[in-house]
């Protein structure tokens, strides 16, 4: 497709993003991660986030969630909701508002899971589900078939993730991700931990999401997995700017 | 209509005990549904800010207006003392520090939570009486104790008393100062999820006072940070702590191992 095609069809339009992180406990020691980024994913395509650590993969996955703050710039976001859709800026949206775009309309799945205190696995898979509204055994029906999938033992489903192997809670991590059919889905190392048989279930999960219309941006170490997931590549060591 | 009329709005509130301005200008607004933290070091002015936005310490200025049933935005101050009252035991609950200040420590744990469904209406004894039980089971307390009185329960029992006693009544705002301190942790966890459910099921507003980062990451939506009576930073939970702006909210996020 050309971006041409691609234009009606965007899903999450980023334009001309800058983050500079200010670290005031160290003298106020001032880091450009990005300056100008900008980028536009397709409905059904995969974007991976390319480049040497620390060249702000992560940030720039963070700063589309909304969970950093650029200092500059938009990311406009196709939006379906409750009080009516349209592009949303997640860098400028009041909060409640960001918060109703990440329950309706972008994922993320963050490189570990933060364990709730006494919440099973079930129940932190089936969560987002629920909150939009779906009854919870249904919500926990889908969360059981998604554990099922990425070889969670139905015996830890009802136990605190607390315990769990690092690889385990990122299953837990990966399912929660996918429970709800988000229309724009940012994944953030998800295969990481995992062996090369979970792997292979991320990867048909990724191209299930895309096949039903998601954009996704990812950041995958494994090559083999971004190859087979990913169209596309976007390098950040090129975006660097002293912003 | 794009965005719904807050529940609550505060304008300019300032509180000053003599020379010292222990809240200085301050403004926000809370939405239905929503929890908010507010954090900052010992002195900075959260439990006087919390005491001015329920109506129980009257703000040497500015303007605090809750959205009344039947009468939308109101300013709280200009209530007559009987419909403050009234407000504070039905449409509100105020869950205190020390459980001391917020329970009947000579009435039974039962009556604790009766005596608010009687200040709403209800005279059936029976009626009363269980939903009190449903009440005492639902924050995990033995039943068998139901006609203890609170002074024999430990620190944990009696701030689960005190969260049953205010949210029998079906509040549509809560608040929460220090709602977990001085527990242990592993009473703590069973609290934060006990409040994390109940705030989810009751479609609860909250503000939650803490100085605990973990407990405002789990419960509160948005945060507000204050220093020196100032909030110096807002915004969505994990966008504070998670990139803090303010010197410091970096300080106070960087001395914590991790949250
Ligand atoms: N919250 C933060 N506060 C301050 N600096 C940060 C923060 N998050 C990231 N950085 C800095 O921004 C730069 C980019 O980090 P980022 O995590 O985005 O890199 P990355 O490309 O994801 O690397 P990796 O492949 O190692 O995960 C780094 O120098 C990092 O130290
Ligand atoms: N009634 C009062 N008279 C005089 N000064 C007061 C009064 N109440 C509070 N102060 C002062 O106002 C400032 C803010 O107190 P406040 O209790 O609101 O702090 P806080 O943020 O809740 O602290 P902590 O985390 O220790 O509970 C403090 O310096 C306190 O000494
Ligand atoms: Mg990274
Ligand atoms: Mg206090």
């Amino acid at each position: 497709m050309t971006q041409e095609d691609n234009e009606s069809a965007a899903a999450i339009r980023v334009e001309n993003l800058t983050k500079t992180f200010v670290l005031h406990v160290q003298g106020g020691a001032r880091l450009p991660v990005f300056a100008d980024l900008s980028l536009e994913v397709a409905a059904g395509e995969c974007v991976a986030l390319y480049g040497p650590s620390g060249s702000g993969k992560s940030t720039l996955l963070r700063s589309l969630y909304a969970n950093y703050k650029p200092g500059r710039g938009h990311v406009w976001v196709r939006h379906a909701g409750d009080s009516g859709g349209g592009w949303i800026d997640m860098a400028g949206a009041p909060p409640h508002r960001v918060l109703e775009v990440r329950r309706r309309t972008v994922g993320y799945v963050s490189q570990f899971l933060r364990v709730i205190p006494r919440v099973p696995a079930r129940d932190i898979v089936a969560e987002p589900l629920h909150a939009l509204g779906v009854p919870l055994a249904d919500a926990r029906a889908r969360a059981e078939a998604l554990l099922g999938r990425l070889n969670i033992p139905a015996a830890m489903w009802d136990l605190a993730p607390a315990t769990f192997s690092g690889g385990e809670q990122q299953r837990v991590n990966i399912a929660r991700g996918f429970a709800v059919d988000y229309p724009v889905l940012l994944l953030d190392e998800p295969t990481a931990s995992l062996d090369a048989g979970n792997r292979a279930v991320v990867v048909d999960l990724i191209h299930e999401a895309k096949a039903r219309g998601a954009a996704v941006v990812g950041i995958f170490h494994d090559d083999e997995v971004r190859e087979a997931v990913a169209e596309r590549v976007f390098d950040l060591s090129k975006e660097r700017g002293a912003a | 209509m794009e965005t719904p009329s807050p529940l609550l709005r505060v304008r300019n509130l300032t509180q000053a005990f003599g020379p010292l301005l222990a809240c200085a200008d301050i403004s926000f607004e809370l939405h239905s549904g929503e929890v908010l933290g507010v954090v900052g070091e010992s002195g900075s002015g959260k439990t006087t800010l919390l005491n001015c936005l329920s109506a129980r310490l009257t703000p040497t200025n500015g303007i605090v207006e809750y959205d009344l049933r039947g009468r939308g935005l109101t300013d709280i101050y200009a209530l007559s003392e009987p419909e403050r009252r009234l407000l504070l035991r039905t449409d509100w609950g105020v869950v205190m520090q020390n459980p001391r200040d917020g329970l009947r420590m000579n009435v039974s744990a039962g009556g604790n939570v009766g005596e608010r469904l009687m200040a709403v209406g209800a005279r059936h004894y029976g009626a009363i009486r269980r939903e009190a039980e449903d009440w005492l089971a639902k924050v995990e307390l033995d039943l068998g104790r139901m006609d203890d009185k609170p002074k024999h329960f430990s620190g944990g029992m009696q701030q689960r008393l005190q969260i049953a006693r205010n949210l029998v009544t079906k509040p549509r705002l809560v608040f929460m100062d220090e709602p977990t301190g001085g527990l242990d942790v592993s009473v703590q966890a069973r609290l934060l999820d006990l409040l994390r459910g109940l705030v989810r099921e009751l479609r609860l507003s909250a503000i939650i006072v803490t100085h605990d980062l973990a407990v405002a990451r789990l419960l509160a939506d948005r945060l507000m940070v204050m220093k020196d009576g100032k909030v110096v930073e807002t915004g969505l939970t994990d966008q504070v702590l998670d990139d803090p702006h303010h010197p410091y909210t970096q300080l106070l996020v960087s001395s914590v191992l991790q949250v």
